[in-house]
């Protein structure tokens, strides 16, 4: 006890104190009251003004909004075609008519980016969907039947995190043949043990809560406790992964797709247009430089909206 | 402690036993079918039906699965993987020709991203001056968030061609590895710093940090005497992973500077679908991720003499 009066006494930064003196849950909460704390605390217009006094947190959602809108609606964004160049302006340096620049061809590099996002996009959330799907049907099992299928599921998923996750996606992508799509899942599949760890951790924590054995002794059925307790109770670390994922995601796609195993030629995925820029180093140092730029801001904010996910997790517990 | 040492080895089999299986399920019964895989090249090219049955016959495909993988298995006991489908060499020796160019470029890669990672988490958790502090805090986020071949690309760009200090492509000497070497260091540097440095703040709230400065230590022997020690132990654990990210940062690295080495070899591997060679590959990342993690076992009791692995954890 002594030992906690003395900690007090010491003055850390604020960043620190709170990551030092964030509790780990060790008691699950009832859901009733878990969802009490996890929504902003009060009105809406408390967690409104908590959300806009991070501007760090603020600016990733733009930033993802923005990128989401460039896939959803390109040509509103410019009005350059990404496909067809104009040949007497090759390889112009960014100005005001061509915000990126043009290629070797004339295309203008800022309409190629914008049309390239919903590639790069698609193939991301892809990649998301079959790590978090496969990811936590395989935790769910593991974690809710326990014995030797726990066993043998997590020893899998053992020896997949020994392998790091590029190789492994190389691995996959020898037999899935190359492309867009296969690469996705590829990069989907070397990210399920992660969501299966998650879930299974989460799956043990909540079925031995109190509320799950009352539930339990009460006669509900094991289908209507996963549904109704375990499910939505493991979301939100799940989500909060789901967040990181889609940045790493984002990562693998466009160094797969600049390696050479994504679409081929005319279409434009982030990962491509570097790789494009690279026969131009010298002379053009846009064609490399801007559409890294966007890939690391937009892995940026996905981190970022990711550890307010984590935050506000570990708050709200 | 032999007994402990046995038990890790024994571990560390099953690792590679079960990391060899994996590979295999993957690479040689998933959909595509192994050997139009390999006679084909790339899917566009016709494939002839008598090449396939001659290669099913000669890698033993035609016969049942259980029996297909045990042979394999066995023949990878005595480090047989199958022949490398573009030059017919085994894919071990393939493998085992460009491996040394890769331990270097891994080796310096990993001494700078310690020495950058550390020195980063050093003045973030240490420094006085609130901006320092703030500044470099949020370079590892940022470390972590960029492309790797970005990077690179950046690095060549200004290093090698604006400045003319080193050479952009190749493997000869030392001036050719400092780029390449950067280019994996950044990354794995940033994982370092963000682990250490949150570390290095819990570990200066502790009660017993307190206590030595009360007894009158410098505040250099406290940050680097105790505290510095005591936080290295959660980075120490990502060891294993990130030397395993190592040689796959080593795949890009290895591809922008054009340089020799198993990360180009994966490539072209893949390229060519050259599936003894990839699973050659797959298996020396388990390889070494089992070598790292006995390592950080052994290496632990040093920084922590409390940590006796060999009768436990126990802390």
């Amino acid at each position: 006890m002594t030992q906690q009066l003395v900690r007090g006494t010491h003055s850390v930064d604020p960043a620190a104190g709170h990551s030092a003196a964030a509790p780990e849950a060790s008691v699950p909460v009832p859901p009733a009251a878990d969802q009490a704390s996890v929504s902003w605390a009060g009105s809406p217009w408390a967690g409104a003004r908590r959300f806009l006094a991070k501007p760090g947190l603020v600016l990733s959602v733009l930033v993802l909004a923005l990128v989401i809108l460039w896939a959803l609606v390109p040509q509103a964004f410019t009005q350059w075609p990404p496909d067809t160049g104009v040949p007497s302006s090759r390889l112009k340096p960014p100005s005001a008519e061509h915000w990126f620049g043009t290629d070797s061809l004339g295309r203008d590099l800022f309409s190629r980016v914008v049309h390239g996002s919903a590639t790069s996009l698609a193939a991301t959330a892809v990649a998301v969907a079959v790590g978090l799907v496969a990811g936590s049907a395989l935790g769910l099992l593991a974690g809710s039947i326990r014995g030797w299928v726990d066993d043998a599921i997590m020893r899998v998923m053992d020896v997949l995190l020994a392998i790091p996750s590029l190789l492994l996606s190389l691995a996959l992508i020898t037999v899935l043949g190359f492309g867009t799509i296969n690469i996705a899942i590829a990069v989907g599949i070397a990210s399920v043990a992660n969501f299966a760890r998650i879930m299974r951790a989460e799956t043990l924590r909540v079925s031995t809560a109190v509320y799950v054995e009352a539930a339990r002794s009460s006669g509900v059925r094991w289908h209507s406790i996963l549904l109704r307790h375990v499910l939505p109770n493991a979301a939100g670390p799940v989500l909060a992964l789901s967040a990181l994922e889609f940045g790493m995601a984002v990562l693998s796609i466009s160094s797969l797709s600049f390696l050479g195993f994504g679409a081929p030629p005319p279409s434009a995925e982030w990962g491509s247009l570097v790789a494009g820029g690279r026969d131009y180093l010298v002379a053009a140092w846009w064609l490399v430089t801007l559409p890294g730029v966007v890939i690391a801001a937009v892995v940026l904010s996905t981190n970022r909206i990711s550890h307010a996910f984590q935050d506000s997790e570990r708050n709200g517990r | 402690m032999i007994r402990y040492i046995g038990q890790r080895l024994l571990q560390g089999a099953f690792v590679l036993w079960a990391a060899y299986t994996v590979s295999f399920l993957i690479l040689y019964l998933l959909p595509g079918d192994a050997v139009s895989i390999m006679a084909s090249g790339d899917e566009q090219n016709a494939v002839d039906p008598a090449l396939v049955e001659k290669l099913r016959a000669e890698y033993g495909l035609d016969r049942p699965l259980y029996e297909q993988y045990f042979i394999a298995l066995f023949k990878a006991l005595q480090l047989d993987f199958g022949l490398s489908v573009k030059n017919g060499v085994p894919a071990t020796q393939t493998v085992a020709e460009v491996l040394p160019e890769t331990i270097k470029l891994a080796v310096a890669g990993f001494a700078l991203a310690v020495l950058l990672g550390s020195a980063l988490a050093v003045v973030a958790a240490f420094s006085r001056n609130r901006w320092i502090r703030q500044a470099f805090s949020s370079l590892p986020p940022l470390g972590i968030a960029v492309p790797t071949f970005w990077i690179g690309l950046l690095l060549l760009q200004f290093f090698s061609f604006r400045l003319r200090l080193f050479p952009a492509i190749g493997n000869d000497g030392g001036q050719s590895l400092v780029l390449p070497a950067l280019t994996l260091a950044i990354p794995t540097s940033a994982v370092i710093a963000q682990l250490l440095t949150r570390s290095l703040r819990q570990t200066l709230g502790e009660p017993y940090i307190e206590q030595i400065r009360a007894k009158g230590a410098s505040e250099a022997l406290i940050n680097f005497g105790h505290a510095l020690r005591n936080a290295a132990i959660p980075t120490l654990t990502m060891l294993g992973i990130l030397v395993g990210n190592l040689l796959a940062g080593a795949v890009v690295s290895e591809t922008v500077f054009s340089r020799a080495g198993i990360g180009r070899l994966t490539v072209t591997a893949v390229n060519s679908r050259d599936i003894p060679v990839v699973q050659t590959l797959v298996v020396l990342a388990a390889v070494i991720f089992v070598i790292t993690s006995l390592i950080v076992d052994l290496i632990y009791p040093l920084v922590d003499p409390r940590i006796n692995t060999a009768r436990g954890a126990k802390v």
